[in-house]
């Protein structure tokens, strides 16, 4: 039976991890490899690198991270972060990485994900959205980190993107995100019994119950976090019994 | 021991050489006829279109000198399903070296998503390529399609129905699941297809 996937997510500036992480395994808290490594270890069933570096040496530096990191992982990972052309995908695709994740480059020109998708195959085409809920009740896209709203519903983009190519929805909910509340149970639910593509939902995920609740009620294909298992609030392999426990197909 | 790569128009290449360095071992990454035919192992890897892939084989007669290969041949993901007899992906005449049909997965359920992508199990094991991989381990798959069962099948798995996760006819070996990312069952997976 296919499982669902816990995914450790990962934010990179200029080549290390921006999150401070406390690990004793570690040598080194701040590389990004050697954290990736022992989450694969842990069980993770996929990895996610952000890159937020902001310069013009970036892509150089991120190719040459994730060359780095397909030679040491041996499980699927995506990468994104400022990703707008071909050449930026093929040369990700290149050094190792399985799947790239775009974001604002894609609201902007939304025809990239054609490209995208038919050059190097909608699998491998993961559309990240970051979502809040406003007080007409309503789903709405933001950009650029979430600093920027626009007028149009996540269920509307979510649909367009998936026309148009994209092989798996990345969604975010920023009325969720850092509080450990849980996920947004509702909207995941809707973007995944109405597309069909996997939803990996993020935001908000705090103990091992919302895991749970993500997967069943939210029907969540993966769910992705990130501090929770940098500051080991919650050990990937505890996580995983819990969810299997439970009756959650998962892989051990 | 003398491992090729077959370099073609599709993906994941890298990610197999890759693999193969992390667990110690080296490959040549070729379209080379002559290194093809000389090397002890060929990996006939691949994500992509099968139709694309069919023609770039032909117009370099790869298709020929794949199915003529005497050594042991490890096709992935499209790779294997290059190796079946025909594709439902547009219509596509294949190599013919398993007998099995590559179709599409369908379903009215709108809780499967299409292509399967993730961890799955892969049971029923009859093959050399799966000595010390447990029964029902997981591997990652993403695709599709898939080949249907009959007498190739060394290996089972179910999404929507069941299906040949794995194919072995003489020298030729196919896995729809991608070892190079199958943490370490796919590792072992690889380990035994080099120690054949």
């Amino acid at each position: 039976m296919l499982t669902k996937r816990i995914i450790p997510c990962l934010d990179i500036k200029d080549g290390r991890t921006v999150k401070g992480v406390n690990f004793a395994e570690l040598r080194d808290a701040g590389d990004p490899i050697e954290l990736a490594a022992l989450y694969a270890l842990q069980g993770a069933d996929e990895l996610v690198f952000l890159d937020i570096t902001a310069t013009v040496e970036k892509r150089k530096t991120l190719s040459e991270l994730v060359n780095k990191i397909a030679h040491k992982i041996n499980i699927p990972f995506t990468v994104g972060g400022g990703i707008k052309t071909e050449e930026d995908v093929s040369v990700l695709l290149q050094n190792g990485a399985d799947k790239i994740s775009i974001n604002t480059a894609a609201y902007m020109d939304p025809t990239i994900i054609k490209s995208f998708a038919k050059n190097f195959g909608s699998q491998c085409v993961v559309l990240a959205i970051d979502t809040k809920c406003e007080a007409d009740g309503k789903w709405y896209v933001y950009l650029n980190g979430g600093r920027q709203k626009t007028d149009t519903l996540t269920t509307e983009w979510a649909k367009k993107a998936v026309d148009l190519g994209a092989g798996e929805i990345l969604l975010t909910s920023m009325n969720h995100d850092g509080t450990k509340q849980g996920f947004a149970l509702d909207i995941t639910a809707t973007l995944s019994s109405t597309l069909p593509v996997p939803i990996i939902a993020s935001g908000g995920g705090g103990e091992s119950a919302h895991f749970y609740d993500v997967f069943t009620t939210g029907k969540a294909d993966a769910a992705l976090a990130a501090s929770i298992f940098h500051y080991k609030e919650l050990a990937i392999p505890d996580l995983k019994q819990y969810l299997n426990n439970k009756g959650i197909s998962i892989r051990l | 021991m003398n491992t090729v790569i077959i370099q073609y128009n599709a993906g994941n290449i890298q990610s197999v050489l890759y693999a193969l360095e992390r667990i110690g071992m080296t490959a040549v990454v070729t379209d080379d006829p002559t290194l093809i035919q000389s090397a002890d192992k060929v990996i006939f890897p691949g994500v992509g279109e099968a139709s694309t892939a069919m023609q770039y084989l032909k117009e370099r007669n790869l298709d020929v000198l794949i199915s003529e290969l005497k050594q042991p041949v490890l096709g992935i993901c499209l790779g294997m399903q290059l190796m079946c007899r025909h594709s439902e992906e547009n219509n596509t005449p294949c190599l013919g070296i398993f007998d099995e049909q590559v179709q599409k997965f369908t379903t009215s359920l709108p809780t499967l998503k299409i292509p399967q992508m993730g961890w799955n199990t892969i049971g029923d094991l009859r093959s050399d390529l799966f000595t010390s991989v447990p029964e029902n381990s997981f591997a990652y798959f993403v695709h599709g399609y898939y080949a249907t069962l009959g007498k190739h099948t060394i290996a089972k798995t179910d999404y929507i129905q069941t299906y040949s996760a794995a194919l072995q006819k003489n020298n030729f070996y196919g896995v729809q699941f991608h070892p190079e990312k199958s943490a370490l069952v796919g590792e072992q997976i690889i380990k035994n297809f080099i120690a054949l």
